[in-house]
C-alpha cells in the first residue's frame, strides 16, 4: 500500500481569547490520496477553514495546533516558516475566499505571478512571466499576455478567481486546498469556476481539498465529502453515499434544510437552534443540542467514527434506521 | 384578481458617473441600473426577484421605498403615486413598506438594546404611544419571531446571524406594514439558520397577510417562498411567470441558463442534467448593448437582436418574456432548431 499524501491525524487547533479557549478543530482525522477530489463541508464555525489553515502553517498568533499531519509521509505541522515555504506553494497551495483581498492591488497580475516562479523556482523575470501567460491562458482568461500588465481591480470578480487559481497552479502543486472558491462568485460564474476546477484537476492531476459550506457545489465535483460540525467529523465517505444515503442526523438535516430545484416545491425541515458556542463545547457530541435524535450518552461521550459500509463512516450514538 | 397594493410601471434609475479624465463640469455618463421595469404586487401575494450582481435588483428595491429617486417611470401604492405625494404623508407612508437587508448584524445600530431597535420604528410612526404599549407591542412582536422577550435588554453583538436576522425581521414587522422589501434577507445565513428564517417569514406572511417582495441570487431558495418570480439581467425584467412555470418551463434563454447553474445536492441529479454552462461576463452597465442586452451571451442570439426593439410580451397565461426567440417558440425553430 503506497502512503496517501496527506494524514491528518488527530489534529486539535485552539485559541486563546479574552473570552477563554475556543476549541474550532477537535481531533480530527482523515486521508487523503493523490489525485483525489475531497470535499469538506460544514457550517460557519464547523473549524474547516481552520482546518486548512492549520495545515499550511496559517494560523492566527493565538492559535495552536496539535497532532500530527503528513505530507507524503512526513510531518508539516508546526514547522517553522523557513520550511514550511518549500512546501507552500510548491507542493500545497491555497485559494481563498475573497479573490479581491487575497492579491495585492499594488501590483500587477503578471509581477504577482512572476514573482512566485522566481521565488520558487528560481527562473528570470523573462520566463516567469511567458509561464504566467502560458497559465492565464490555462484557466482561459482571454489575450493572457497583455492581462499580464494589468492590476487586479481591472478584473471582475470571476476573474480575479481564475487568476488565483493560475497563480496557485504555477508550480505544479499536488495538493490544491479551495477555501470557498466560489462563495462570492454569482451562479453562472461559479458554474464557469467550477467546471474549469473540473479540468484543472483532469489536467494537472492535482489532488483538491474543497473546502465549502454549499452542498450543491460538492455533489457536482467531489469524489469524496466529510461533514464537520463543531470541530469533528461527523460522517464521511464517498459523496453518493454521504448524500444518497446520510446516516447522522446532521447530514440529514442539512439535506433536507435547502431548497432543491429539481424536485417539487416541499416544506424546508429546519435544524433547530444556532451554531454551537465554541468556547463551550459539550465533552460528548457537539450536535447533541440541536439534534432530533439525542439522548442520554449524547452530551457526555463524544461517538467514535465506525463503519457504515465500506469506506462509509460515521459518529453517532443512535441507531441507524432512525436516522429518516 | 384584486387590486394590486404596488404597482411599478415602466421604472428606471440611472445614476450619473463622473467621466474618466472629465473636467468637472463635463457631463457625467449616465449608469442605467434598472431600465423601464414593470411590475405588480397583490395583497399577500410573494413576488420573487432573482438576478445577479449587476443586474439592478438591490437598486429596484430601493426605488420602492424610495431611497433612491427614479429617473423614470412611477411607482404606485394603490392607486396613488407616490413620487407626488407631498412629504408629510410619505412620512407616514413609510409604515405601510418595511425592508429587511442582507446584513442582519450591519443593520442594527451596535449602540441600541435590541428592545430599542424594535420600538424605534413604532415610536416613529405613533410618537404619543405611551410606553407600557410600546414595551407590551415590542414583547408580542419578539414572541411572534421566535425570540425570548427576556432578551430585550441585550445588545445586538450578543446574538447569532440567525437571531440578529429575527431582530430584524421583528424591526420591519412592527408596525404592521402591507408589503415587506426583502433583500437578500438569508443569503448571509448558514443554510440550516437560512431555512429557520424562510419558514419564519413564509408564516408571519399567512399570519399577518402581507406582500412581500423577495430579493435573492438563489433561485432555489425564492422559488420556495415565491408566487410568481421576476428575473432580472443588466437592469431589465427578462421573465416574469409563476414560481412553478418559470422553474419548470423557462422561456427566456438567460433563465435557462441561470436554472442550470444551480447546483443540485444530490450526485446522481448532477451527472444526469446537461450543464451548459453561460460563457462571458455581465457587458457593462454603462454602455450596455444595444436591443437585447442578453445577445452578447446569449445561444440563440441572431443579428437583428442587436437592432429591433424589445418589450415585456405575453406568451401565456401570466407569463411574460423579452425575447424575439423565445424557447419553444415558433421564431426559434425556424433559427435554430437545435435549442
Amino acid at each position: 500500500m503506497t502512503t496517501p499524501l496527506l494524514q491528518i491525524d488527530d489534529l486539535s487547533v485552539k485559541f486563546s481569547t479574552p473570552d477563554g479557549t475556543v476549541s474550532a478543530v477537535n481531533g480530527l482525522s482523515f486521508d487523503l490520496d493523490a489525485g483525489e477530489t475531497l470535499a469538506i463541508v460544514g457550517e460557519s464555525g464547523s473549524g474547516k477553514t481552520q482546518l486548512a489553515f492549520a495545515t499550511l502553517g496559517l494560523l492566527a498568533r493565538n492559535g495552536r495546533a496539535e497532532g500530527s499531519v503528513r505530507f507524503e509521509g512526513r510531518e508539516i505541522l508546526n514547522l517553522p516558516d523557513e520550511k514550511l515555504n518549500a512546501i507552500r506553494a510548491e507542493k500545497i497551495s491555497m485559494i481563498f475566499q475573497d479573490p479581491m483581498t487575497s492579491l495585492n492591488p499594488f501590483m500587477r497580475v503578471g509581477d504577482q505571478m512572476a514573482e512566485v516562479l522566481q521565488l520558487h523556482k528560481g527562473m528570470s523575470k523573462r520566463r516567469a512571466l511567458d509561464e504566467s501567460a502560458k497559465m492565464l491562458d490555462a484557466v482561459r482568461i482571454p489575450d493572457a499576455k497583455s492581462r499580464l500588465r494589468m492590476y487586479p481591480h481591472e478584473f471582475s470578480g470571476g476573474m480575479r478567481q481564475r487568476i488565483m487559481i493560475a497563480m496557485s497552479l504555477l508550480c505544479k502543486p499536488k495538493l490544491l486546498i479551495a477555501d470557498e472558491p466560489t462563495t462570492a462568485l454569482d451562479v453562472t460564474v461559479q458554474a464557469q469556476i467550477m467546471a474549469l476546477m473540473a479540468d484543472i484537476q483532469r489536467d494537472f492531476g492535482a489532488a483538491i481539498i474543497l473546502i465549502t459550506h454549499d452542498l450543491g457545489i460538492v455533489a457536482g465535483a467531489c469524489e469524496r465529502t466529510l461533514v464537520m460540525y463543531g470541530g469533528r467529523v461527523m460522517e464521511t465517505g464517498s459523496t453518493d453515499e454521504v448524500f444518497e444515503n446520510p446516516t447522522h442526523p446532521y447530514t440529514l438535516g442539512l439535506l433536507k434544510a435547502v431548497p432543491r430545484l429539481d424536485v417539487p416545491q416541499r416544506d424546508l425541515q429546519i435544524i433547530p437552534g444556532d451554531p454551537p458556542d465554541l468556547t463551550a463545547l459539550p465533552p460528548g457530541c457537539p450536535f447533541t443540542a440541536r439534534c432530533p435524535l439525542a439522548h442520554e450518552p449524547c452530551p457526555k461521550i463524544m461517538p467514535k467514527l465506525e463503519t457504515v459500509t465500506g469506506t462509509h463512516l460515521r459518529a453517532c450514538h443512535a441507531d441507524m434506521e432512525d436516522v429518516t | 384578481m384584486t387590486a394590486p397594493v404596488l404597482e411599478i410601471d415602466d421604472l428606471s434609475v440611472t445614476f450619473p458617473v463622473p467621466k474618466r479624465g472629465g473636467w468637472p463640469w463635463t457631463k457625467p455618463d449616465l449608469l442605467h441600473a434598472v431600465s423601464n421595469a414593470t411590475l405588480s404586487i397583490a395583497p399577500g401575494e410573494t413576488l420573487g426577484l432573482v438576478g445577479e450582481s449587476g443586474s439592478g435588483k438591490s437598486t429596484l428595491a430601493r426605488a420602492i421605498v424610495r431611497t433612491v429617486p427614479a429617473s423614470g417611470g412611477t411607482v404606485t401604492w394603490k392607486g396613488q403615486d407616490l413620487s407626488k405625494m407631498p412629504p408629510d404623508k410619505a412620512r407616514a407612508h413609510g409604515r405601510h413598506v418595511q425592508m429587511i437587508f442582507q446584513d442582519p448584524l450591519a443593520a442594527l445600530n451596535p449602540r441600541m438594546t435590541v428592545g430599542q431597535a424594535v420600538a424605534e420604528p413604532y415610536i416613529t410612526h405613533y410618537p404619543d404611544t405611551p410606553k407600557a404599549e410600546v414595551r407590551r407591542r415590542v414583547q408580542e412582536m419578539m414572541e411572534k419571531v421566535g425570540l425570548l422577550p427576556t432578551l430585550l435588554n441585550r445588545y445586538p453583538h450578543e446574538f447569532s446571524g440567525g437571531q440578529c436576522q429575527r431582530i430584524g425581521i421583528a424591526r420591519a414587522l412592527i408596525t404592521e406594514p402591507e408589503l415587506v422589501v426583502c433583500d437578500e434577507p438569508v443569503s448571509a445565513l448558514d443554510v440550516s439558520v437560512q431555512a429557520q428564517v424562510v419558514n419564519l417569514l413564509s408564516r408571519l406572511q399567512r399570519e399577518m397577510g402581507l406582500s412581500i417582495l423577495f430579493i435573492a441570487h438563489d433561485l432555489s431558495v425564492v422559488r420556495h417562498i415565491s408566487t410568481r418570480i421576476a428575473v432580472m439581467y443588466l437592469g431589465r425584467v427578462v421573465e416574469l411567470a409563476d414560481a412553478e412555470t418559470l422553474i419548470s418551463a423557462p422561456r427566456h434563454h438567460y433563465t435557462k441558463a441561470l436554472i442550470s447553474s444551480i447546483p443540485i445536492p444530490s450526485p446522481k441529479a448532477e451527472r444526469a442534467r446537461p450543464r451548459p454552462i453561460l460563457e462571458g461576463e455581465l457587458p457593462s452597465p454603462l454602455s450596455p448593448p444595444s436591443g437585447c442586452v442578453f445577445r452578447t451571451r446569449c445561444p440563440a442570439a441572431q443579428p437583428d437582436c442587436a437592432t429591433r426593439t424589445l418589450h415585456l410580451e405575453e406568451i401565456g397565461p401570466g407569463h411574460t418574456v423579452a425575447c424575439h426567440y423565445p424557447l419553444g417558440s415558433e421564431a426559434l425553430r425556424r433559427v435554430k432548431p437545435e435549442l
